[in-house]
């Protein structure tokens, strides 16, 4: 039986056409000489040398990395205990609540969170800028780092932190020399989503950011709104390129430990 | 000892995270729904009244007597607001069913690709969920603009003699909805499908049914919850979605989400935006609530 | 063989050169890219027969069962089933059905769906249906548990639905996937009569893929021994056992003790072989080995004798060792005997009374022997 048909792979061919063909001419369209986004007049890069010299553009990138590296850290750190709250204590007063205030976030709206958060600050006299905007990034991406997180543990072996605590260590020893090694790589791939999501978000940030405290996604929105420029494009390959080379780093690293590993088995079972 | 060490790490590993949503997630919410309550005001913060603790018990009460509902009475007095609220769950609900219409082949597709190739096609899928939501609605532009890269092709291959109109219609919302929101609808979809057992399959051929039946009668009920999660995460948040229509829709466009942006950056009024999200809140509670249940039974299945 | 025809049933149409195979297999051969996963193979099944392939993972035989069912096609040779090709034919349109291995019940149906999930694909009336249903969960004694989904039963009750489901159809063969792979050893033994009991019942043939060899001897009439996509024999259970035609069959089923030696002579019935242990084994063979050729001797533990003293058939048919290790199992007790040339004699004996005064103890010097009709010769 031919599993794999061949309207399965139309299926797949055209769903990732539609996915990474806006992507594509985007990249292509950056290195347009013209103006005209959509017209091409010929191979240039000078599109990326004057990014260089737009300040406003590189401040905001530097807002938005930092504000990015502080939230994703601090989320992965409450998303790791809040999955750890949901997997291994089932009961506790106000589970449900707590679960609910995990999941919500994932689909609530950008506008009515960005609102709330914007509406909680003021109340509290808090002024709006960098520390209004990296709380409000914490707040949303722990939730992914929650789920990131749990969906390790659901599967963690638990059998193996009664060894380490059978063998005597505390549970914060078992917790740190045990269990946090194992599920590092779903905690390291939370930090990651945690980290783009910060440096993607626009609606939260305008929301919750004040003055000097611009990121680039609202940079380039109020461009975006000016019209299609070849200079944005400029921007977007940039960061495509940073995510995709990310990307590529992280599945290299994989495929080499997963290729020692299987080397490893295989010198394990020739003795 | 060691055992007050375990209790206190257990009481922490729940209270930080669950005190930090609290004060940041959901007490905001009240805050939201407290501000709906008041006058619009022109001050900093722009309210009436404002929020003082200081003034003790007495000034609270004094507070809610001046809470007012007439924010809300605002809101049902402009059919533009009930017009905005219908638009916005028209449009998120067309959008989710031509999501699923796309993504549903392709997780089939990716379920049924051998083994080795599977990891490889669900890092495609990921992949444009790293780059940024923003850079890819803004592709759309230059694509469907009248004299975008998409009316050039159709115009050079002959398929039609005007250009067409998309940008700034609901088409272009759609093809923005359903585009960014894609990879939420196929990875449920897909990990319902690569987990279930292929003998089910095979065992409904064996009694009888082609292979099409077998997937409408097995397959495909048995992918509900992976159905039933994508739609959630794509309907719930296109309801209240803004940088799509702003940017895809134009300005003639309703839906909620630019509303309540505009009413509170435009129009600098808070208490009626506060007003616009508590109601799109109410709406949205319920399939929430749904979204949250089903999540929660999948992963205590999952334990 | 004639003397080991002590077949279970007067039941045996592969003897009866005029009976007509219901299922017969012509040079099948299934090849998954570079590998031959069922190479060449050929096989009769009859009428009402229950038919067990049995070998280790990977021999082919799981293979060879889902091409009776139409999940695979052979890549050359052909199946035909009651007369007909079944090549081309898909697996809906087949008269066999399948018990999988995972039960394949369909989780999101009850029980009874389930079960009629097969009736309703061929557009049964509803009435009958129910008939039918009814029938079978009397059948399978599950009638109190129509209403409950697959996940409210316990794995034997899931496997008596699996059962019903496939049986429902009344199809011309049910084919059988490990059928009771998932049960514990108690449930199992008591499944296999059920099993058996059933298929005399419905007067099927019954198809059945096993690795437990056990289970392929209790419940088979014959048994299919397979290894690298190949049968390497075809017998009744007794055959198999006491006749093994290879050293692979001998060594696989059950547990056997292997001299190798040459041929010293041979004539009249009866082989000589001298082994490497340093004592010569007289065999009853109606299949006489060329002098001088290498050939093993195969022996099963319950057929050899353990004591004291020199029995009276030595040197023939008889060597010393020294007791290495006992094992006591209630019904038996299993002695490892070393002998001199440092190989380990398996021999088991009954228990047949309560106790034994002066029991054989560990390191004692004993004498192994056995009849010349207790094994048989392997040709190399």
């Amino acid at each position: 039986m031919q599993r794999w048909s061949r309207f399965n792979i139309a299926s797949i061919v055209i769903g990732f056409a539609f996915l990474y063909l806006p992507i594509v001419l985007l990249v292509i369209f950056s290195f347009n000489e013209s103006k005209l986004v959509t017209v091409w007049a010929g191979f240039s890069t000078k599109w990326y040398v004057q990014l260089l010299h737009n300040q406003a553009l590189l401040d905001a990138a530097w807002v938005t990395v930092r504000v990015g590296l502080i939230s994703a850290t601090v989320a992965t750190v409450l998303g790791t205990m809040a999955a750890l709250a949901m997997t291994r204590y089932t009961r506790f007063r106000g589970r449900m609540l707590f679960s609910g205030m995990i999941y919500a976030p994932l689909v609530m709206p950008e506008v009515i969170t960005g609102l709330s958060m914007l509406l909680l600050f003021v109340a509290i006299g808090f002024d709006r800028g960098f520390w209004t905007l990296t709380l409000a990034h914490i707040t949303f991406t722990m939730c992914f780092v929650a789920v990131v997180v749990q969906s390790r543990l659901l599967s963690f072996d638990r059998s193996i932190e009664e060894a380490a605590m059978d063998l005597g260590a505390t549970p914060v020893a078992t917790f740190l020399q045990v269990t946090l090694p194992v599920i590092a790589p779903a905690v390291f791939s939370g930090w990651v989503l945690a980290f783009t999501l910060s440096l993607d978000d626009l609606v939260i940030s305008s929301f919750t950011s004040g003055p000097g405290a611009t990121t680039l996604p609202m940079r380039i929105y109020s461009q975006v709104r000016l019209g299609v420029t070849p200079e944005i494009n400029a921007v977007c390959t940039i960061l495509i390129g940073i995510v995709a080379m990310g990307v590529l780093i992280a599945s290299v690293v994989s495929r080499r430990r997963e290729i020692q590993r299987v080397k490893d088995e295989q010198a394990a079972f020739a003795h | 000892m060691a055992k007050l060490g375990s209790a206190l790490f257990n009481r922490l590993v729940i209270i930080i995270p669950y005190a930090w949503l609290l004060f940041f997630f959901l007490i905001p919410f009240f805050i939201v729904i407290r501000i709906s309550l008041s006058e619009t005001a022109v001050a900093m913060p722009p309210y009436l009244p404002v929020f003082d603790l200081a003034s003790g018990i007495g000034g609270i009460i004094d507070n809610i007597k001046q809470f007012s509902i007439d924010n809300y009475i605002w809101l049902t007095e402009d059919a533009l607001y009930a017009k905005a609220y219908i638009s916005s769950l028209w449009i998120a609900l067309v959008s989710t069913f031509l999501t699923l219409l796309i993504a549903y082949p392709v997780a089939y597709g990716m379920a049924q690709a051998p083994n080795t190739i599977r990891p490889t096609l669900l890092m495609l899928v990921i992949l444009p969920f790293w780059t940024s939501f923003l850079i890819r609605v803004y592709a759309w532009i230059a694509i469907l603009k009248p004299e975008g890269l998409l009316n050039q092709l159709l115009l050079t291959l002959g398929v039609i003699d005007q250009p067409l109109i998309i940008l700034n219609t609901n088409w272009a919302i759609y093809i923005g909805i359903v585009y960014s929101y894609l990879p939420f609808m196929v990875l449920p979809i897909y990990s319902s499908l690569e987990k279930m057992d292929h003998s089910l399959t095979e065992a409904a051929q064996d009694l009888g049914c082609t292979p099409i039946r077998a997937f409408w009668r097995v397959t495909f009920p048995l992918s509900m919850p992976g159905v039933v999660a994508g739609c959630m995460l794509v309907f719930i948040p296109a309801v209240g979605e803004f940088v799509i229509p702003d940017l895809l829709g134009g300005s003639e466009t309703l839906m909620i989400g630019k509303t309540l942006w505009n009413e509170f950056n435009a129009n600098r009024d808070w208490p009626v935006s506060a007003a616009v999200a508590t109601i799109l809140l109410l709406i949205l509670v319920v399939p929430i609530m749904f979204f949250q249940h089903a999540q929660s039974k999948a992963d205590s299945e999952g334990r | 063989m004639k003397s080991l025809g002590s077949i279970r049933r007067s039941f045996a149409p592969w003897a009866d050169p005029k009976s007509v195979p219901f299922i017969a297999v012509k040079n099948v051969t299934k090849k998954f890219g570079d590998f031959t996963a069922v190479d060449d193979l050929s096989l009769n099944i009859y009428p009402r027969e229950f038919f067990a392939l049995l070998g280790a993972s990977g021999c082919g035989k799981s293979t060879l069962l889902r091409m009776l069912a139409g999940f695979e096609q052979p890549t050359s040779g052909e199946i035909i089933l009651d007369g007909q090709s079944l090549a081309g034919i898909p697996p809906y349109k087949r008269p066999v059905n399948m018990m999988f291995q995972s039960y394949a019940l369909f989780p999101h149906m009850t029980v009874e769906n389930n079960i009629a999930f097969g009736l309703k694909q061929d557009g049964m009336p509803k009435a009958d249906i129910a008939a039918r249903v009814d029938q079978m969960l009397k059948l399978v004694k599950l009638d109190k548990f129509a209403k409950r989904k697959p996940h409210q039963l316990s794995g034997g009750q899931r496997q008596r639905v699996a059962l019903a489901r496939s049986l429902a159809k009344r199809p011309k063969v049910l084919l059988l996937d490990e059928p009771l792979g998932a049960l514990d050893k108690k449930l199992r033994e008591e499944t296999q009569f059920e099993l058996m009991d059933l298929q005399q019942e419905l007067g099927l043939t019954f198809v059945v893929v096993t690795h437990d060899q056990e289970e392929a001897m209790t419940m088979a009439d014959r048994i299919a021994v397979m290894a690298h996509g190949k049968v390497v024999q075809v017998a009744t259970p007794p055959e198999i056992y006491e006749a093994p035609n290879s050293r692979f069959v001998a060594d696989f089923i059950g547990d056997v003790n292997i001299f190798d030696g040459t041929v010293s002579s041979a004539g009249n019935g009866t082989v000589e072989i001298a082994t490497q242990s340093g004592f010569t084994v007289r065999v009853a063979s109606a299949e006489l080995p060329a002098v001088g050729a290498n050939a093993g001797f195969a022996v099963r533990p319950e057929k050899i004798r353990v004591g004291r003293d020199r029995p009276a058939c030595a040197p023939l048919n008889a060597v010393q060792g020294e007791i290495w290790d006992i094992g006591y199992l209630g019904d038996m007790t299993v002695f490892h005997v070393k002998l001199k040339d440092g190989k380990v004699i398996k021999a088991s004996s009954l228990n047949a009374v309560r106790a034994v005064e002066d029991p054989i103890g560990y390191d004692q010097e004993v004498w192994i022997s056995f009849d010349e009709n207790a094994g048989v010769v392997l040709k190399d």
